[in-house]
């Protein structure tokens, strides 16, 4: 099942990518604009990852440790960004930073802008990523009893060194993984970003848009070779995510 | 074959219950055969949502009162090349009304409809034609007069990729034509306008919605008809149109898409459809949707001097579509070297 679901797709891909030969493959690869393209996608989809990251855990400790009014709503909002056909979450964000949109004119005030720039795509790459690092580390949170850091404390740890080698140790392993689905979103985000990235070649334009215009172009190979280019380098990052979570298991014990 | 069955029913019940019970399950079973055969797909392209929005309702009564039980009509609309892949992937289309001859012809490569399908219909199988105009904020504070406007200091223009919809390829071939007439260089001008954009769009109308609903730019290069229709949608005192001095002579075709056809009847209705197109009762409903049609002879005289007259340059102009695809807008053509060559 799994190889028919996963496996075959790929398979797909790397046969139609590589069906011209290795140096065309290479040739639809190493053009400045399909570098531009890789470049920014992973660049800011790193970035939003790591926003999420931090975020993400303030987010998810606040919703289990504190009670205030509308917990349950906000709780129920994270999810919008997974509910929320991908489009209308592009439209919206569009609408409300463009400079003529709620929170684009107030930039626009300060002689700065956002939709149609690259912080517009950060933007709606933080949006749909967030709840990936949330709802991971939630039910993390929710087994830490607080004795844990009473105990901490009653044998002399500062606040800060009870964050960092009691409570983290612990929650790191669900946080990487929440990172790591994150920045995969991120990176293979393309309806909602479409919107209100300018799309300027070069400057705006992700690598999932480059492979649909190759796409229309009737060029099948040239679009399987930028997603071969993605998928090494998207293995590459969860790679190097999975190694930093042996890593941490191996230093500080399997929690 | 439905009425032939229901017949054989009303004679058998009068024999017995029980036949007239298998005769009405035999009839039963027909029947979705039969309603699927007046099912019809338009596949078209971005801006003639509203256009076949009036045609279908229109043929779906002409169609009725030749004596025909109404069919269900389709539209499916987006980007012209998109549309054209997603045929040749297999979309069940039965009519292609699509907004460049070379994305049919890409179907027609495919096998699906004989490679002189443009013969099949009057006027190269284009019922309507349309051209590029400017689209200004009102007042046209920029001053925009003309192609050569556009290319002005502080000056931003918005038109969607040429790469993925059909009508940026004609906003570009529009200012390439200019450029040639006026003694410039042309790869030169569309490669300076195009540092003018700052919204790259997929499709025409995502260009109209950056342009009027996020007031994006100083100009919109517009099909004719989107020019109008957003006047009309948005008031007539949110835009103006600019028509520059010379621009070009686009011919959206329409054809049947034969591997697509399911029995006999389908065949009719589709031929019918697209044949309606020419009637003078579509004709003026072409006019009133802004599209230039041929035939005024039933159209409203107000939508018909609306149009203004200005220099159009068709296709063959510029070698054919087949070469300008080529030249142009294939991998790695003029305008990939308007944005690789820093």
């Amino acid at each position: 099942m799994l190889s028919l679901m996963v496996l075959l797709p790929i398979a797909g891909l790397l046969v139609q990518g590589f069906s011209a030969g290795i140096p065309a493959f290479l040739a639809a690869v190493n053009t400045p604009r399909t570098w531009a393209a890789l470049f920014l996608s992973f660049r800011l989809s790193l970035v939003a990852a790591l926003f999420n990251l931090v975020f993400g855990l303030v987010l998810a400790w606040v919703l289990v440790r504190y009670r205030f009014p509308f917990r349950k709503v906000l709780n129920a909002a994270v999810d919008l960004p997974f509910a929320l056909p991908t489009a209308v979450a592009g439209i919206a964000l569009t609408a409300l930073y463009a400079p003529n949109g709620a929170f684009g004119h107030i930039a626009k005030d300060w002689g700065f802008k956002i939709a149609y720039t690259q912080w517009g795509i950060l933007i709606a790459l933080i949006f749909v990523g967030l709840p990936f690092v949330t709802r991971t580390v939630q039910p993390v949170i929710e087994e830490i009893a607080r004795e844990v850091e009473e105990a901490s404390a009653t044998l002399g740890a500062t606040r800060a060194y009870t964050l960092r080698r009691v409570i983290w140790p612990m929650l790191a392993p669900a946080a990487l993984t929440g990172f790591a689905l994150s920045l995969a979103r991120a990176v293979g985000e393309y309806g909602s970003v479409i919107f209100i990235a300018g799309n300027i070649p070069l400057k705006t334009e992700i690598a999932p848009l480059l492979i649909v215009i190759k796409l229309e172009e009737y060029n099948e190979p040239g679009a399987a070779a930028i997603g071969i280019a993605m998928l090494v380098m998207s293995f590459g990052m969860l790679f190097v995510i999975n190694a930093a979570q042996v890593l941490s298991r191996k230093r500080r014990g399997n929690v | 074959m439905l009425t032939k069955i229901k017949q054989a029913g009303q004679t058998l019940a009068q024999g017995g219950l029980l036949a007239a019970a298998v005769a009405g399950v035999f009839a039963f079973g027909a029947a979705p055969q039969t309603v699927q055969a007046q099912t019809l797909l338009n596949v078209s392209y971005d801006p003639t949502r509203e256009l076949y929005e009036d045609i279908d309702k229109a043929f779906v009564d002409f169609w009725v009162a030749q004596g025909n039980p109404a069919p269900e009509i389709q539209a499916s609309h987006g980007g012209s090349g998109a549309q054209a892949r997603a045929v040749i992937e297999g979309l069940d289309a039965q009519v292609v009304t699509l907004a460049l001859a070379a994305d049919i012809d890409k179907i027609a490569k495919e096998g699906k409809l004989p490679a002189d399908w443009q013969s099949k219909l009057p006027h190269n199988a284009s019922p309507y034609t349309s051209t590029i105009v400017f689209l200004v904020r009102h007042g046209n504070p920029k001053g925009i007069k003309d192609w050569g406007d556009l290319v002005k200091d502080g000056v931003e223009v918005i038109t969607p990729n040429p790469k993925t919809s059909g009508g940026a390829r004609w906003n570009y071939l529009a200012a390439w034509a200019w450029a040639e007439k006026n003694g410039q260089d042309p790869q030169a001008f569309v490669k300076s306008l195009y540092e003018h954009v700052p919204v790259l769009d997929k499709g025409a109308r995502d260009a109209t919605t950056t342009f009027t609903q996020r007031e994006i730019g100083d100009v919109l290069l517009a099909w004719e008809n989107e020019a109008y229709l957003a006047q009309k949608e948005l008031g007539a005192d949110a835009f103006d149109i600019i028509v520059p001095s010379i621009s070009v002579l686009a011919e959206p075709p329409v054809a049947v898409v034969e591997a697509n056809i399911h029995d006999d009847a389908q065949r009719k209705l589709a031929d019918a459809y697209l044949n309606f197109l020419y009637t003078t009762e579509a004709q003026a409903i072409i006019f009133k949707d802004f599209y230039r049609g041929w035939d005024t002879s039933k159209a409203d005289p107000a939508d018909v001097a609306r149009f203004p007259k200005l220099e159009l340059v068709d296709i063959a102009h510029f070698g054919g579509w087949a070469k300008v695809q080529k030249e142009q807008f294939a991998d790695g053509g003029v305008f990939d070297q308007i944005y690789t060559a820093k």
